[in-house]
């Protein structure tokens, strides 16, 4: 469905479309980058769900920003803590302008509509969250502006909102797969994007100047995880395919409270409010490991422990393994006012009420580090530090790099409002010099030899069946903690059902909403993913925030203080991972903040 | 490594019936009822089993869904006659000695199996003005100002996921598609009481239409469908009085 005005031009089957700029997929990054782009250029977004089913609307606990509102606070210490968060692999530009900016992407959120929690003076609440200090650590301090635990779905639905103030012209259910490229003056710039239309099968091409990505994270590489169904990857596959590196890879995020056995996740913001996590004997465990901020310690921390103490025998439950998250002393008030989603999460879920019993949980899948490498401005980089002209990447299928090896919660929000609206304005900016570069002949060839490969598809092996393996061998050997031997068997169980992809067969022939098809090309891209971050996960031999190396448990800085770079190279049908990826490292941006030990 | 399992109640697998409203486009004339048996465990969701039947019987039943746990608004269907969401209702909450019941929800043009075509009710939404319309700036860089007291007026209208479960079970929706309908109601109501907005008088000009709130006959269907427990009735109820009486 489209809410565009112009009609396409039709030739040979395809439908033509043109814009000055083109933004892949609406979540909280694209519809950012649309509200600045809009009003300045001809613009489309293009998203494979409608805008308000993207899975920023999902995101609870808060976004990031020192306000003060509260208490002392300042966008240095964001900064700093941020950069430890990462466990110093972040680009510390990169975070100082997340940090910086992010005070004014709360105003801007609050003066389009956005319904934040306020404090008594009426001005926005904050709350605490993991790894967010005062003074470099001293202490937790408030610093998430909130709307109870729903801070996502009231993002989504405002700048959703403002999206239809500006009459921002939509193709929703429309798949894109594939970015044209074209050569102009010996210089690769792309010139459009191929996407497949749900509703009838069309196949179109939206030719443009600039062309953001926001097509989110690649969670459904994993079976355990907060992410939904539609978190594919696309995206970031389709860059890959076009032989654009993927940065940090194997930092994959596992967020410690997810409703065990489900992944459904409950926020960080439960602990920011003073929930505890206890082991089967009812011990605060984190105060062991933790002693300063305890429960308020950073993810990758906090999710190891858990791991770490169900392995040793603390779990809790029948078979010993989960934890527990004790929220009974919070009462009633606070959890129906300030958690109630969650509450109902835990209710509806596992039969279980947070008010009087704690709730099981065990770290879920959550969220990609790394992904598409771009630069401040947003733009998508071709190597270290070769910008592709008019091509942009924001939000969590890019990396710029502003989370290191390990996410603080709170700066996605927080991400995809800077760095959405960054690609926007620098979009913007671009498009009114640009000219409309030249399409090459049959831009979609390449898509609908696809589709109609897939559509014909008639083998023996069933897509459910490979996604299945793929996700739970993924959680088995690739999951908080990675060894050479799992990574090894990981590599083999991706390489055998990479080579049983090419046999399967789909069942619904049609045109018309045929998902039957789409999931199995969504499968294409979760195994291309899975495959390059288990590879970059094989090659970094240490432990650093997401990535935890049981055989290397220390951090190396004389080696690694690197991001990983993988290119596509060579054959890219093969289904051995070495004969196609080849893997350099990339220099961190480091400005003021030199390597510490990482204590909490 | 530990893979968790289930958490308690101890998990039991069953055999169940669905029996679903099937529509081909490219095939059927008109829909017709299809049933298949699944096997499902206690703490599955109408969703799981639907996908069980899509990825392991026939690839050709189509639905729309994401999220999975009731926050995208993607997949509310009719299920034993009831408006809801296939991820918030769980198996063991239903009668499984019967049949389930799966259909599209009604009055939104069926376009294949569970999948309606949603463009009119986003249509409806989108006439409402559902935007913050400000006519003063607020101080730079700085928020607007709203006590606590204020926020909470329009509180639970902010929940809505635009699931179109209200709107699909409303017997005026059905007969009369021209009706705005509750959930376009539920966003106007959601800025009418914003004490930052500026365009109440706007919007309750637009409802207060021949096609607007007073076609509500307060059959409370819309509430009891709604999967975030959104009183939407009365919001109904409170756009009705603020039309004859003002905001507040
Ligand atoms: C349960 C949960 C809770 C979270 N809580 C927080 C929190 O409290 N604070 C915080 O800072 N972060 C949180 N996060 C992380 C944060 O929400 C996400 O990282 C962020 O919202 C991602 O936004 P995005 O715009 O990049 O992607 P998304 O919102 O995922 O949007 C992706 C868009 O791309 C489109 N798309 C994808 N593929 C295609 C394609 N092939 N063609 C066309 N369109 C396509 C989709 O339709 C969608 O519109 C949470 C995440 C989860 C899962
Ligand atoms: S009011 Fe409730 S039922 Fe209606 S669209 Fe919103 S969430 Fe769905
Ligand atoms: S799948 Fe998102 S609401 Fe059900």
């Amino acid at each position: 469905m489209s809410t565009a005005t112009s009609t396409p031009k039709i030739i040979d089957g395809v439908h033509y479309h043109e814009y000055d700029i083109v933004i892949v997929g609406a979540g909280g990054a694209g519809m950012r980058a649309a509200i600045e782009a809009g009003p300045n250029a001809k613009t489309a977004v293009i998203s494979k769900l409608y805008p308000t089913r993207s899975h920023t609307g999902a995101a609870q606990g808060g976004m990031a920003a020192a306000l003060a509102n509260v208490e002392e606070d300042s966008w240095e210490w964001h900064t700093f803590d941020t950069v430890k968060g990462g466990d110093y692999l972040v680009d510390q530009d990169a975070a100082e302008i997340l940090a910086r900016e992010a005070i004014d992407a709360v105003i801007d959120l609050e003066n389009m509509g956005l319904p934040f929690n306020r404090t008594p003076e009426g001005k926005i609440d904050q709350r605490r969250f993991g790894g967010h200090t005062r003074d470099h650590g001293k202490a937790p301090v408030r610093r998430a502006c909130y709307a109870a635990d729903r801070t996502g779905h009231m993002i989504l639905q405002t700048l959703f909102q403002n999206c239809v103030k500006h009459g921002i012209e939509f193709y929703n259910e429309f798949y894109v797969l594939d970015v044209v490229m074209t050569t102009e003056k010996g210089k690769k710039i792309p010139s459009g994007v191929v996407a497949y239309e749900l509703a009838t099968g069309n196949i179109h091409v939206f030719q443009s100047k600039a062309i953001i990505f926001a097509t989110g994270g690649f969670g459904k590489i994993y079976k355990t995880t907060s992410n939904a169904h539609t978190l594919t990857g696309d995206g970031v596959g389709i860059m890959w395919r076009k032989g654009i590196p993927l940065e940090d890879m194997e930092f994959y995020q596992f967020h410690p409270t997810g409703l065990a056995g489900l992944g459904i996740l409950l926020t960080e913001g439960a602990r920011g409010e003073g929930a505890i996590l206890r082991n089967a004997s009812g011990e605060r465990f984190m105060e062991r490991y933790a002693p300063t901020i305890k429960d308020l310690a950073p993810r990758d921390i906090i999710s190891r422990c858990m791991v770490q103490e169900v392995v040793e025998g603390r779990g809790a439950g029948p078979n010993k393994d989960y934890v527990l998250l004790d929220c009974t002393h919070l009462g009633a008030e606070v959890l129906e006012t300030k958690l109630p989603d969650i509450t109902e999460f835990a209710r509806t879920y596992l039969g279980i009420d947070p008010v009087f019993e704690p709730v099981p949980v065990m770290p879920t899948a959550h969220y990609a580090m790394g992904g598409i490498p771009t630069n401040i401005q947003a733009e998508v980089l071709a190597d270290n530090d070769t910008v592709i002209p008019g091509l942009y990447a924001a939000g969590e299928c890019a990396c710029v790099s502003v989370h290191g090896s390990n996410r603080l919660g709170t700066n996605s929000l927080l991400d995809i409002n800077v760095f959405g609206k960054r690609a926007g304005r620098y979009a913007s900016e671009y498009v009114k010099k640009a000219k409309m570069p030249v399409l090459p002949k049959n831009p979609a060839d390449g898509v609908i030899a696809l589709v109609e490969q897939m559509r014909n598809a008639s083998g023996t092996e069933r897509v459910a069946s490979i996604r299945k393996e793929l996700q739970e061998s993924m959680d088995r050997n690739a999951q908080v903690f990675r060894t050479e031997d799992s990574l090894k068997e990981q590599t083999d169980i991706i390489q055998a059902l990479r080579e049983r992809y090419k046999n399967i067969s789909i069942h619904d022939k049609g045109e018309r909403y045929n998902t039957d098809l789409l999931e199995a090309i969504e499968l294409g891209f979760l195994l291309d993913l899975a495959e390059v971050t288990v590879y970059s996960a094989r090659n970094r031999k240490e432990s650093r925030g997401g990535h935890m190396r049981d055989d290397f448990p220390d951090r190396n800085d004389k080696e690694y203080m690197v991001h990983t770079m993988a290119y596509l190279t060579g054959d890219a049908e093969s289904s051995h991972a070495g004969d196609h990826i080849k893997l350099d490292w990339k220099p961190v941006v480091i400005t003021n903040y030199q390597p510490m030990e990482r204590k909490y | 490594m530990v893979t968790p399992t289930p958490a308690m109640p101890a998990v039991q697998a069953f055999t169940i019936t669905l029996n679903i409203r099937r529509f081909q486009p490219e095939v059927d004339q008109e829909a017709r009822w299809q049933s298949f048996d699944v096997e499902v465990y206690s703490t599955d969701r109408v969703l799981d089993a639907l996908h069980k039947i899509k990825w392991e019987q026939d690839g050709t039943l189509s639905f729309r869904r994401s999220c999975a746990h009731g926050i995208c608004g993607s997949d509310a269907m009719r299920i034993n006659g009831r408006n809801r969401l296939a991820c918030k209702t769980l198996i063991k909450d239903l009668d499984i000695t019967q049949p389930i019941y799966v259909e599209a929800i009604k009055g939104l043009p069926l376009e294949k199996d569970l999948i309606v075509d949603m463009e009119p009710f986003f249509a409806a939404f989108r006439e409402v003005k559902p935007f913050l319309i400000a006519n003063s700036k607020p101080e730079k860089g700085k928020e607007r100002i709203q006590s606590i007291a204020n926020r909470e007026i329009f509180d639970d209208t902010t929940k809505c996921i635009l699931c179109a479960a209200c709107t699909t079970s409303c017997p005026v929706f059905w007969t009369d598609g021209q009706y705005f309908g509750p959930a376009a109601i539920v966003a106007a109501h959601r800025f009418i009481f914003d004490s930052r907005d500026d365009a109440a008088k706007v919007r309750l000009d637009i409802l207060n239409d021949k096609e607007g709130v007073w076609r509500c006959r307060t059959t409370f269907n819309c509430t009891d469908a709604c999967p975030r427990g959104i009183q939407v009735t009365q919001a109904i109820a409170d756009v009705k009085q603020a039309i004859l009486r003002g905001r507040r």
